[in-house]
């Protein structure tokens, strides 16, 4: 910003900057606070609400993979109760047993074994030839030995094939019996795999030692490593008993700690292989040996929630840029404004101060037209003077005579002649003087003509004027259509000044109207200048004597045109 | 034609001398002063039919000086002489009663013209106010 002059394009360009900087801060800070604060409640209540109905989902599906398990327990403990060493003991018995338990169970049931104290199997029904196997070193048996019923973990066996038993010991004449039921490891599988939600979500079971009891859905298979850190986290939960003082392991965040007796935890974990984060639903079977664990990414289970996020910041990027773009809009509007308001005061500024030069040429014109003429006058009078004496006392030699009397004749003229000059400088310049008279429109025009016909001469342009007598008196402030013909005139000459030309002046009564023409044989306008001219120049030259009985057309004729 | 009394005033003395010298050569019985002040002091100590006054003057100016001269001495016939074309100025002392204005440098012989149109202007109104006074008399 400098103190006079127009500004420079950089502090407009700075004032548009800060406007539309103020404007968005203003506009967009309650947008955006609005938006996070109403995003962020809705996150976590969503969220809540999506935990609650997994943990609900997985709970209950926990719940029905225990049921389960108790009842094939129960069914072959009731089986134990039911009927004797003799009855079991006999294959075909034994396959009639295993029959009516299919029938009863969808098939879930593969075979059924009965097994003595050390470990040999008696009898055997199933599509397995295992009759006399030795399950002497197995760890199921050693296991269903100690307790009195026993439900193993998946293991391989003899039979090369993943399965689980179901074995219940009993006291049969003094001897230790199992009857030993393989579970349909299909079969279970289809249970846990039930527990599907979305498009992600998959289920499977491990026991503590993060073994698999289900085969894991072979598609993105559950990283097992991150599994055992999960069960990690929920044995230490156990060991404390409560799972709010759980050391946090890195890696997985504690979404909803499990609480007393709703035995569900879920953990949040980003996948090692695939990079994308997934939620982690555990939860304990058969007592605390397994684990149902429900894997859903993350990204599937806040399906809606990221959507509406999405649709959230899309909103506000959208009304962000309306905003953006209107503010720059209207700021370039209302730069454009102020420029131009700049540029009027500027332009202002200028006429005030040129108006203040003349007006001070005025003054310093007037003072020097009265200092000149006083000395001028006394000039005048002491050449008179002498006349005066020399008529009295003629001077001897008749010529001298006659150029004393002359010279004292031009001197008497000369005066005169500053005198006029003095008279003419000083009636332009005085003030303008906006107050309207009768004025004689030939007189005006000889007056001014007067003043620059000396000038014209020297510029080598000739003066032609065509008065037309008998004009009716104009209502005009004389002095500013003075300044008019004035200027119309000086430029007359300077367009004419380096070749010379014919200045033509014609006054006219047009259809009850006095026309001034002022016409020169100069180059005329530029195209380019009298496209402007016509519409704010032209204004210019006629306000000044914008009044009812006087239109002053200005004809600025062109030498080609007349 | 002559025998009136003509007081010049002006600032400027070499003028002033000049002037006097000229009219006095013409048969004129020429005054001066350079001050509004002492031309009214003149006024009041000798006769003076018409007054030359200068408009711009230190002191008193032409102006104050021909309201007061008017004051005083309403007959008493003014020309004023303006330094430069303020004819403001002169069209107020038209209004203030001077007989006429003129332009230095002026002409001395249209200056004496003037001078004896105001005089005999002065000599008219003087026999006016003389016949009215006489009429007044004879009524009485």
């Amino acid at each position: 910003m400098n103190g006079s002059g127009i500004h420079d394009s950089h502090y407009y360009r700075a004032l548009k900057r800060s406007i539309v900087g103020i404007v968005m801060l203003v506009a967009l800070t309650p947008l955006l606070l609005i938006s996070v604060m109403s995003a962020y409640q809705f996150h976590t209540a969503y969220q809540d609400k999506v935990l609650a109905h997994l943990s609900e989902v997985v709970e209950k599906h926990a719940r029905e993979i225990d049921r389960f398990l108790l009842e094939r327990l129960v069914q072959v403990k009731v089986t134990t109760r039911t009927y004797s060493y003799q009855q079991l003991s006999s294959e075909p018995f034994l396959k009639q047993l295993l029959q009516v338990l299919q029938e009863e169970n969808q098939g879930l049931f593969v075979d059924l074994g009965l097994i003595d104290d050390a470990g040999i199997q008696v009898a055997y029904a199933g599509p397995f030839s295992l009759e006399h196997a030795d399950y002497a070193g197995a760890e199921w048996f050693q296991q269903a030995m100690r307790s009195e019923i026993y439900l193993s973990d998946v293991f391989l066996g003899l039979r090369k094939l993943p399965h689980f038993i179901v074995a219940v010991r009993h006291n049969w004449e003094g001897r230790q019996w199992i009857l030993r039921a393989t579970i349909d490891f299909i079969g279970f599988n289809r249970l846990v795999e039930a527990v599907r939600i979305g498009e992600t979500g998959k289920a499977v079971i491990l026991n503590r030692a993060g073994e698999y009891q289900t085969s894991s859905p072979s598609e993105p298979t559950i990283d097992a490593a991150l599994l055992r850190r999960i069960l990690k986290v929920e044995d230490q939960a156990a060991a404390t008993g409560n799972g709010a003082s759980v050391p946090r392991l890195p890696g997985l965040l504690d979404l909803k700690a499990s609480q007393p007796g709703k035995e569900v935890r879920i953990t949040q974990a980003a996948e090692p292989t695939g990079g994308r984060t997934s939620i982690y639903v555990t939860t304990p079977l058969k007592n605390g040996n397994w684990f149902l664990i429900y894997q859903q990414e993350k990204a599937d289970a806040f399906r809606d929630l990221y959507r509406a996020r999405l649709v959230i910041i899309g909103l506000l990027l959208v009304g962000g840029l309306l905003i953006l773009a209107t503010t720059i809009l209207l700021t370039d509007k209302v730069i454009g404004r102020i420029t131009q308001a700049d540029r009027e005061k500027e332009m202002m500024n200028e006429q005030v101060i040129e108006a203040g030069k003349l007006a001070s040429i005025g003054e310093l014109a007037s003072g020097i037209a009265h200092e000149i003429n006083n000395p001028v006058a006394i000039m005048v009078e002491e050449a008179g003077w002498i006349q005066d004496l020399l008529s009295e006392v003629p001077i001897p030699h008749a010529d001298n005579a006659q150029e004393v009397t002359r010279a004292l004749e031009q001197i008497r003229t000369q005066g005169a002649r500053c005198k006029q000059i003095t008279h003419k400088l000083l009636s332009f310049a005085r003030k303008t003087d906006p107050r309207v008279h009768q004025v004689q429109l030939n007189d005006l025009v000889e007056e001014v003509l007067s003043l620059s016909e000396q000038r014209a001469r020297y510029a080598g342009v000739t003066v032609a004027r065509h008065l037309t007598p008998d004009l009716p008196p104009v209502s005009i402030s004389p002095s500013e259509m003075q300044q008019v013909l004035l200027n119309l005139i000086n430029n007359a000459v300077d367009a004419m000044e380096k070749q010379g030309g014919a200045l033509e002046i014609t006054t006219r009564l047009d259809d009850g109207r006095v026309v001034v023409d002022v016409a020169d044989t100069g180059p005329g306008i530029p195209q380019a200048a009298r496209d402007g001219m016509s519409e704010g120049a032209f204004d210019y030259l006629t306000k000044p004597c914008d009044l009812e009985e006087l239109v002053a057309k200005v004809q600025e004729a062109v030498a080609q045109g007349r | 034609m002559n025998g009136f009394n003509v007081l010049l005033v002006d600032d400027e003395l070499e003028f002033l001398d000049t002037l006097i010298k000229r009219m006095k050569k013409r048969g004129l019985q020429v005054a001066g002063v350079n001050r509004g002040e002492d031309a009214l002091a003149w006024l009041d100590r000798e006769p003076v039919d018409v007054v030359v006054l200068d408009v711009k003057m230190p002191g008193l100016d032409g102006i104050e000086t021909l309201r007061e001269i008017k004051n005083r001495r309403p007959l008493v016939e003014v020309i004023m002489l303006t330094g430069h074309a303020n004819m403001e100025v002169a069209v107020q002392g038209m209004e203030l009663g001077a007989f006429d204005y003129l332009m230095k440098p002026m002409d001395i012989d249209e200056l004496i013209y003037k001078l004896q149109d105001a005089n005999r202007k002065k000599s008219l109104q003087e026999q006016r106010i003389k016949r009215k006074q006489e009429e007044l008399g004879t009524r009485r």
